[in-house]
């Protein structure tokens, strides 16, 4: 099969792979129709997770048809369409057990503070991902969904991350009627979390980020004021005095570990590697939000650690609520936003790239060229 | 205002609010909200059929963390560590857990490590690594890489013409104090 493949940091080519075999009873293949490339696979390109190794396929955001089942399979069959969620797990272990499917205790042998994720470095479980034409799926009776005939499937492919964690961030947030919300990052998860927020009652939303097209799609798909922080000396003093220096109820960061703004933490993760993310956005949050307020993160992070403004947190009385999306978890809520027309992800793509041209599609996403927000991945066998 | 009690007036209310934009409070009950309260028992287990999964077979010795009591029931099996870098991986897997620096280090080593290793491998083959076409960076004539640019702001621009100096920089001091290192011992070795 034809497969993403990555090379070291910056690099990655298409080639041939065997095609994956069942290793579980539990297990299926999936022939992939199509996947998406997500803000946080960047990290990986970047080389900013640790045990991302060389020969490794990217790609936690897919949707395909299955082609072949393990023998204690009893959900799906083959010849169904499905979407998968970008969490790996079981469904029985104690965290599982409680809706936390995000930090299975038993799919990821590697690490024991992560959940499973397909193409996620080994610090993820080590299994390869969706940017191919096949991908094995672990726990099919658990983690897959058949994909309703009534969902389109760009809908569906960002319903398996982008869609739920945006969602997820504004629910940690615990978002109150009339609650200003500010979310950093204006990505698909920064405008899904700003969209989301509008669902849960907030009276004012305003999203931050330096990327002017970012902030126009802010305003049209997530009704919600902008700030570009390039334009301001310091963006914690303006969100002070646009909320008449009370700072906002809530604030998401949707950026995660490659935030610029703020040079030296930048070099220091981005380029250096010696922190598990540039954590900018996360102290703009952390001081733009009132005293007593809640902080939400959903922006990715590695392992190690991060120059986090933990004092000011910790003087100001926040509330810090932060996971990896379980994303099962919001499907059937979201299924119905969708339904309704609240929520409309398609619009948020801006780029399909065939599989070969897999390369071009990470160049322009990193590099934020070509008004690009989401790119698709088409496989040649879709 | 921060300075006395009250919060500031609403700019719209709840009716403007629900006019303008489609949705506006569908979860305004926090019971309506998926994910609250945190911890919800799923009486289900959600489809599995198991309450402690079957063993995938370990065909090849997996590494695994020190935190862990054991191999966990299912886990990936792409790229086993390999060559120098795959030494240095389970080194940091046998030695430290996922609390200690140490293992996260020498994972970020072993990446760079693997990286020159492949990339030296590569020349054996018949398709050697292209910086040009592995990198994507073609798309910069496809994509609009000057118009995505020019007349813009953007956070990364005003240091991206420093990147390639704070990237190649540690690399470049690298090589020169290991030549100079060797001159050195070879100096002494000579007297």
């Amino acid at each position: 099969m034809r497969a993403m493949v990555y090379r070291g940091p910056y690099k990655l080519r298409v080639e041939n792979k065997d095609v994956p075999a069942i290793e579980h009873p539990n297990d299926a293949i999936v022939r992939v129709t199509l996947a998406a490339i997500c803000g946080s696979d960047l990290h990986l390109y970047h080389g900013l997770m640790p045990d991302t190794r060389v020969g490794s396929t990217f790609g936690h955001e897919f949707i395909g048809v299955v082609e072949q089942v393990g023998s204690s399979v009893r959900n799906l069959a083959p010849g169904d369409r499905v979407m998968v969620p970008f969490n790996i797990f079981c469904g029985s272990c104690w965290f599982c057990a409680r809706g936390l499917y995000s930090n299975c205790h038993n799919v990821n042998p590697n690490a024991t503070a992560v959940g499973g994720i397909y193409g996620y470095s080994h610090t993820c479980g080590g299994y390869d991902g969706g940017q191919a034409e096949y991908v094995r799926v672990p726990f099919a009776d658990v983690g897959p969904s058949r994909i309703p005939d009534w969902m389109d499937d760009e809908d569906a492919v960002l319903l398996t991350d982008a869609v739920p964690t945006g969602y997820f961030g504004a629910q940690l947030g615990a978002i109150a009627e009339g609650d200003t919300v500010v979310v950093f990052g204006a990505g698909p998860v920064g405008l899904v979390a700003a969209k989301s927020s509008w669902l849960m009652g907030a009276g004012r939303v305003i999203v931050i980020d330096h990327l002017e097209y970012r902030l126009a799609k802010a305003r049209t798909f997530a009704h919600a004021e902008t700030r570009n922080f390039t334009e301001y000396d310091d963006i914690v003093v303006e969100m002070k005095r646009t909320t008449d220096h009370l700072g906002a109820d809530v604030a998401i960061d949707a950026v995660g570990a490659e935030a610029d703004g703020n040079f030296l933490q930048h070099v220091a993760a981005a380029h250096y590697k010696m922190q598990g993310g540039s954590p900018v956005a996360l102290n703009w949050a952390i001081d733009s939000v009132r005293k007593g307020g809640t902080v939400a993160v959903v922006g990715a992070y590695g392992p190690i650690f991060s120059a986090v403004k933990f004092g000011d947190a910790l003087n100001k009385g926040l509330t810090l609520r932060m996971n990896q999306c379980p994303v099962k978890r919001q499907w059937p809520r979201l299924f119905e936003h969708l339904r309704m027309g609240y929520l409309k992800p398609s619009e948020l793509v801006t780029h399909r790239f065939p599989l070969e041209h897999i390369a071009e599609g990470y160049h322009v996403f990193s590099a934020k060229l070509d008004g690009c927000i989401k790119p698709l991945v088409v496989p040649s066998a879709a | 205002m921060a300075y006395t009690p009250h919060k500031p007036p609403a700019a719209e209310t709840a009716e403007q609010l629900r006019e303008r934009i489609p949705g506006w409070g569908a979860d305004l009950d926090p019971a309506d909200r998926p994910s609250v309260p945190k911890l919800q028992f799923q009486e289900d287990l959600s489809g599995a059929h198991w309450e402690f999964p079957e063993r995938q077979p370990e065909k090849v010795p997996r590494e695994r963390s020190i935190e862990h009591a054991f191999l966990t029931p299912v886990f990936g099996t792409s790229c086993p560590p390999r060559g120098l870098s795959g030494a240095i991986r389970r080194l940091s897997y046998r030695r430290y857990s996922e609390a200690r620096a140490a293992h996260w280090l020498l994972l970020v080593l072993a990446d760079r490590v693997d990286a020159w290793e492949s990339h030296l491998r590569s020349f054996a083959t018949l398709r050697p690594d292209n910086p040009i076409t592995e990198t994507g960076v073609r798309s910069e004539f496809s994509h609009h890489g000057l118009r995505s640019r020019l007349g813009v702001q953007r956070a990364d621009l005003p240091h991206q013409a420093l990147d390639p100096v704070i990237v190649a920089g540690p690399w470049v001091a690298a090589a020169w104090v290991t030549y100079a290192g060797s001159r050195r011992v070879a100096r002494a070795l000579r007297r």
